[in-house]
């Protein structure tokens, strides 16, 4: 800090900044808390009144998101062996027994299966494409990247309608593969936006060098280019698995029993009348806490990536 | 760039490259779109196995005299108009607030932005949670800074809570999109501009509204835009908030649909349904495109 400048706000008015900021973001981190802090509740705790801010960890909530149970009486609970683990002792404590695994883990590792796999599609197909719309005459580029953009502005049901019967007549419908290529559709307007943006920024006179070296324009994209983007590439790749990972309206449409994602199952997860909210904030937890952590690594392309490249920092 | 390099040459790869992304759009988007167009002039109902039949105009006809798509369209409005001045009042205000420099601002920016990036569906699962009577955290803390009875109200239930349950929470997590977007408007201001203010002796006032604000605008607009498309199309969370209940207060346009595509399946009907609500969207989004280019202009 060197001088007077005043432009620079003063102690004070930075003070009452940071104070007010703060404040914000302790009230919009509640509800995160919140449900972090319920699936660590018993269920007694979770719907208590006052809402218990302090309260004896449980793990019910996660051993009720993972197993199924059925509820036993007492006299039936005391001619059982002694429980073998620790989440059948919390299974019994709480007057049932485990009958078998929920289907909360097949539901997490579809989501992943679809995530990685529409992420892996948009991206190789979104690199080329935005490779070849920033260096190369292609006709009517403006029109095709204004149709790639326009195709996010559909609202997901409208699509969803004849996305559905086409799915059924080719045997997509509830399918890993359906929802991976309807993903990699979906993210493509994304990667394609975003990756331009950020081969633009690649001087093309490292291209220039690589060609009059003699490669061939093939081999200057992956040798020189692809290296130079690959940040982007990255951060482009987080925003895809982001989209996929939360999407809903797909998912509950063209999925059930075979390939659903977590967002539609998660809402489902109920107990002895109505949402068992322990379970419930658990597999939430569960499926919140990675995109939290990329969040975090995104935050300097962040605003990038929710703008489809539109406002740079 | 006709430069003669070795393999294939720059028109193949162009091509090449840029060919997956268009067959693919073109089989998910395009193909779907046309279809929609089709099934909207007939009576094509995707659970029966009869004959279909062109009906012409007649699902565009009904659609338009139906109280419901109105009602929805009502609710839909509202939700827009709300949600938009909440997320912009306060977007504004904190991307103000952080432009401050205050110490650590950018790990509190990082905090704030967390709840947009969160799965809509389950978050919003979770606040009908929070919105119970008596035992939900939102209603607690409303009783603890008004004295009103947790248990004497119920955000989703009541019909005149309902609409706002649901702007409530968009603006919770949408906030932050608005705030980074405005905070990259207010970074992109030099400071020599103000301190030509400060020499020509501009009150700080003044130089909030005839600089800060004139150069944060097209961002801001920018920021409406996307929260307007974002917003119109909404479905996940206010499904999983209230269903579009109570009554059918809450049912927007989104919601609406899914009833009429994949409840009632009028395949036909929902198909009009949605060409209706493309051409609005796509409508409304080039109009304000336009406004917002001349106030780039300016």
């Amino acid at each position: 800090m060197s001088g007077f400048s005043v432009t620079e706000p003063s102690q004070r008015q930075k003070w009452i900044a940071g104070l007010l900021v703060i404040t914000y973001a302790m009230v919009t981190l509640m509800p995160l808390l919140w449900i972090i802090a319920t699936g660590f509740k018993s269920p007694e705790d979770a719907i208590s009144y006052p809402p218990k801010v302090l309260f004896e960890p449980s793990l019910e909530g996660y051993v009720n998101l993972f197993s199924s149970r059925t509820r036993i009486t007492t006299g039936m609970q005391e001619s059982l062996q002694p429980a073998e683990t620790w989440y059948e002792q919390v299974a019994r404590d709480s007057g049932t027994i485990i009958v078998g695994p929920s289907r909360y883990g097949q539901r997490f590792l579809n989501s992943v299966v679809i995530g990685f796999g529409s992420t892996f599609l948009a991206i190789v197909f979104g690199t080329m494409a935005a490779y070849a719309f920033s260096r190369f005459k292609v006709p009517i580029k403006d029109d095709l990247l204004f149709f790639i953009l326009s195709t996010r502005m559909m609202p997901p049901i409208a699509v969803a309608i004849p996305i559905f019967l086409m799915f059924r007549q080719l045997g997509l419908n509830d399918t890993q593969l359906g929802m991976i290529l309807l993903y990699t559709a979906v993210n493509l307007s994304l990667s394609v936006w975003l990756l331009k943006g950020f081969i633009d920024e690649i001087p093309f006179e490292y291209e220039e060098a690589a060609l009059i070296d003699g490669y061939t324009r093939f081999q200057a994209f992956y040798k020189v280019v692809l290296p130079q983007a690959a940040t982007g590439i990255a951060s482009t790749a987080i925003f895809c698995l982001i989209f996929a990972w939360n999407e809903y309206a797909f998912a509950v449409l063209l999925t059930s029993g075979n390939a659903q994602t977590a967002p539609p199952f998660i809402p489902t997860i109920i107990g002895v009348g109505g949402q068992d909210w322990p379970a419930v904030a658990a597999g939430a937890t569960i499926f919140l806490i990675p995109v939290m952590i990329f969040t975090i690594l995104l935050r300097k392309h962040l605003l990038r990536g929710i703008t489809f490249g539109a406002v740079r920092k | 760039m006709a430069r003669r390099v070795r393999g294939l040459s720059d028109r193949a790869i162009a091509w090449l490259f840029v060919g997956p992304s268009i067959v693919l759009l073109l089989a998910v988007n395009i193909f779907p779109l046309i279809w929609t167009i089709n099934l909207s002039f007939t009576n094509f109902k995707a659970n029966r196995l009869r004959d279909v039949e062109y009906i012409g105009l007649r699902n565009y006809e009904r659609i338009l005299t139906d109280t419901d798509t109105w009602n929805s369209m009502q609710a839909t409005a509202h939700f827009l108009f709300w949600t938009i001045f909440f997320q912009v009042l306060i977007g504004f205000a904190l991307a103000y607030l952080i432009n401050k420099k205050f110490k650590g601002n950018d790990l509190w920016t990082t905090i704030i932005v967390l709840p947009m990036m969160l799965s809509p569906a389950v978050v919003g699962n979770f606040w009908t949670f929070l919105y119970q009577p008596q035992i939900g955290l939102f209603n607690y803390v409303v009783e603890f800074f008004t004295g009103i009875d947790s248990s004497s109200f119920s955000m989703i239930g009541d019909v005149n809570l309902a609409p706002w349950s649901i702007v409530i929470v968009d603006t919770w997590m949408w906030t932050p999109f608005v705030m980074l977007i405005c905070l990259a408007g207010l970074r992109s201001i030099p400071d020599s501009i103000y301190e030509a203010a400060e020499c020509d002796r501009a009150s700080k006032w003044r130089q909030f509204w005839t600089l800060t604000v004139p150069m944060v605008l097209p961002f801001l607009m920018l920021a409406v835009l996307f929260r307007g498309i974002e917003n119109f199309k909404m479905f996940d969370l206010v499904v999983q908030l209230t269903g579009g209940g109570p009554g059918s207060l809450t049912t927007l346009t989104s919601i609406d649909l899914k009833r009429e595509a994949f409840e009632k399946w009028r395949t036909g009907y929902a198909s009009a349904y949605a060409v209706i609500l493309f051409v609005t969207v796509f409508g409304l989004a080039s109009i304000y495109v336009k406004a917002l280019n001349k106030v780039k202009e300016r």
